[in-house]
């Protein structure tokens, strides 16, 4: 148990000055580009993974206020199963999984279902959202993600009235994925969203992260963030969006069902067996004493959203 | 006598050793609040500090143990010199893990602490488990060993529980992964076996 091994170099924490600075700079060189549609040409594109930079203009109506944690802490501290539970496991093996060629199956109840390749979603409209990001183990983050709205994909299939629920498989890649191996999930890691929850704005597909493509470790090359819900609903590497009638069995209700709940919203006033969920230690601190806020601090947005659910029920 | 020698000089030695961890973080610990330098701990140093307390309380529970076994099998009576030692030691580092939760997770909320305690069953025997072991480190000089004479045998036998609450607080605090509690309950099956073997061959003995 080499926990001294979780070791961060300071050289590699981005000083702050520096990482505002660039961001600046990408919002202006983004701001030209994003003028109309905001969508990126092949030519950028190109660039975008030759030089491995991902330009993308900060939406600050939907960014909080906050500065984002370091990168190197965002991605060396993850909970990716399928590469290890130790939370430094993802950052050191992830590199083996493979992000290209990569395809999305958007599939069920849609009129049009069909298979994107990732190279064609990131020409979608992308924009970088500073979001919270509440793990239900009562640690924090604040991620300055790349990513397009969910809706934005739906549009292109047509969901139908039948479409209740959406679910999101993650892939599954037995020689490259260690984690595998041991059976505490019934792999492929799946979760899900009420369709109402996953056509809100708020809610993003993401492919990048500072202003990069996506680390592995983080999702690659495409994952779900809904940052008024705990970290775990944010399926990573997602091969497959299946638009279905009935709400989705999802890893963690399967496994824990006492425990973990197909809602998961942050919820300070609904204690988990396991961590009070009233106070979140935002990383790096030492101290756990930042209050959690409903709904992640989101609640103006989406409250809404569960009028008249008893949410200490549908936790 | 050759053996008592090398035991007066290799005593201080794993003294040091086992007392490196410690170290390790008391140097992080002054280093980040007295000179501002970043901790060297991850991305959670705050659970790093619990986890590498909480895996030394266990290891010196398990090395503490492992002495009258041991001394059973090789005969080697001189290894009940360092039994103290590392129960000491385990004591040590579940008082510096219980610090850490209460400073770190809870910042000395009472509320909070109280509720965590009557609501979590992996904090509750973790608590028992130190707790138990605090009439063990009291008792561990030399007057209490004479005082007590015979009931201080007894007395603590206590390490076998607390050290099964530690391996039941560890079991259920992961989330999914148990490799290591499993791991930690083989080892303490084996060495609470042996005893139980022991003492079934001893009667048996006897009674020939």
């Amino acid at each position: 148990m080499a926990h001294f091994k979780d070791h961060i170099p300071s050289s590699e924490i981005t000083p702050k000055d520096i990482f505002l600075n660039r961001r600046s700079f990408m919002a202006a060189a983004g701001g030209t580009l994003a003028a109309a549609s905001m969508g990126l040409s092949p030519k950028q594109l190109h660039a975008a993974q030759i030089d491995g930079t991902l330009p993308a203009t900060r939406n600050k109506d939907f960014s909080v206020d906050v500065t984002p944690t370091a990168k190197n802490i965002i991605s060396t501290y993850n909970n990716y199963y399928e590469f290890g539970t130790d939370k430094s496991s993802p950052s050191r093996y992830a590199e083996r999984l493979v992000t290209r060629p990569w395809t999305v199956e958007v599939t069920g109840e849609v009129e049009t279902p069909r298979i994107f390749d990732i190279d064609d979603l990131l020409k979608l409209p992308l924009q970088e959202r500073v979001y919270r990001f509440r793990c239900v183990e009562a640690w924090s983050m604040v991620v300055p993600w790349i990513g397009f709205e969910f809706r934005e994909l739906a549009k292109l299939v047509n969901p139908t009235s039948k479409a209740k629920y959406v679910e999101f498989t993650t892939v599954v890649q037995k020689e490259n994925m260690t984690g595998l191996r041991y059976p505490i999930i019934d792999w492929p890691y799946k979760e899900g969203l009420r369709i109402d929850e996953a056509m809100h704005p708020l809610t993003l597909l993401t492919v990048g992260l500072y202003g990069d493509l996506l680390p592995n470790q983080n999702g690659a090359p495409i994952r779900l963030i809904v940052p008024w819900k705990y970290g775990f609903k944010g399926a990573k590497s997602i091969v497959r969006i299946a638009f279905v009638e009935k709400q989705p069995k999802t890893s963690w209700v399967e496994i824990q069902p006492q425990e973990y709940g197909f809602y998961a919203n942050v919820n300070p006033a609904v204690s988990h067996p396991r961590w009070s969920q009233q106070y979140e230690r935002a990383l790096p601190n030492l101290f756990a004493s930042q209050p959690t806020l409903p709904f992640n601090g989101y609640a103006d947005q989406v409250a809404s959203l569960y009028t008249g659910m008893d949410l200490s029920k549908y936790y | 006598m050759k053996k008592p020698d090398i035991i007066g000089v290799t005593k201080p030695v794993v003294f040091l050793l086992a007392l490196l961890p410690a170290l390790k973080l008391a140097t992080e610990l002054i280093s980040a609040f007295y000179f501002q330098a970043p901790l060297d701990l991850g991305a959670n140093p705050a659970q790093t500090i619990e986890h590498i307390t909480g895996d030394w309380c266990i290891n010196f529970l398990m090395l503490t143990l492992l002495i009258t076994p041991a001394r059973r099998l090789t005969h080697w009576n001189w290894l009940i010199r360092y039994r103290r030692m590392f129960g000491l030691f385990a004591f040590f580092y579940g008082v510096l893990h219980i610090l850490a939760y209460l400073a770190f997770d809870k910042v000395f909320r009472f509320n909070d602490i109280i509720q965590d305690i009557f609501q979590r069953p992996y904090i509750t025997v973790g608590m028992a488990a130190l707790l138990l072991m605090l009439p063990l480190a009291i008792t561990s000089t030399r007057g209490w060993i004479r005082r007590l004479g015979k009931q201080w045998t007894n007395l603590h036998k206590l390490v076998y529980v607390s050290a099964t609450l530690g391996v039941v607080h560890y079991w259920w605090l992961v989330k999914r992964d148990i490799t290591w509690p499993l791991i930690y309950a083989l080892i303490l099956f084996i060495l609470l076996g042996s005893r139980f073997w022991f003492h079934l061959h001893k009667a048996s003995r006897k009674q020939q």
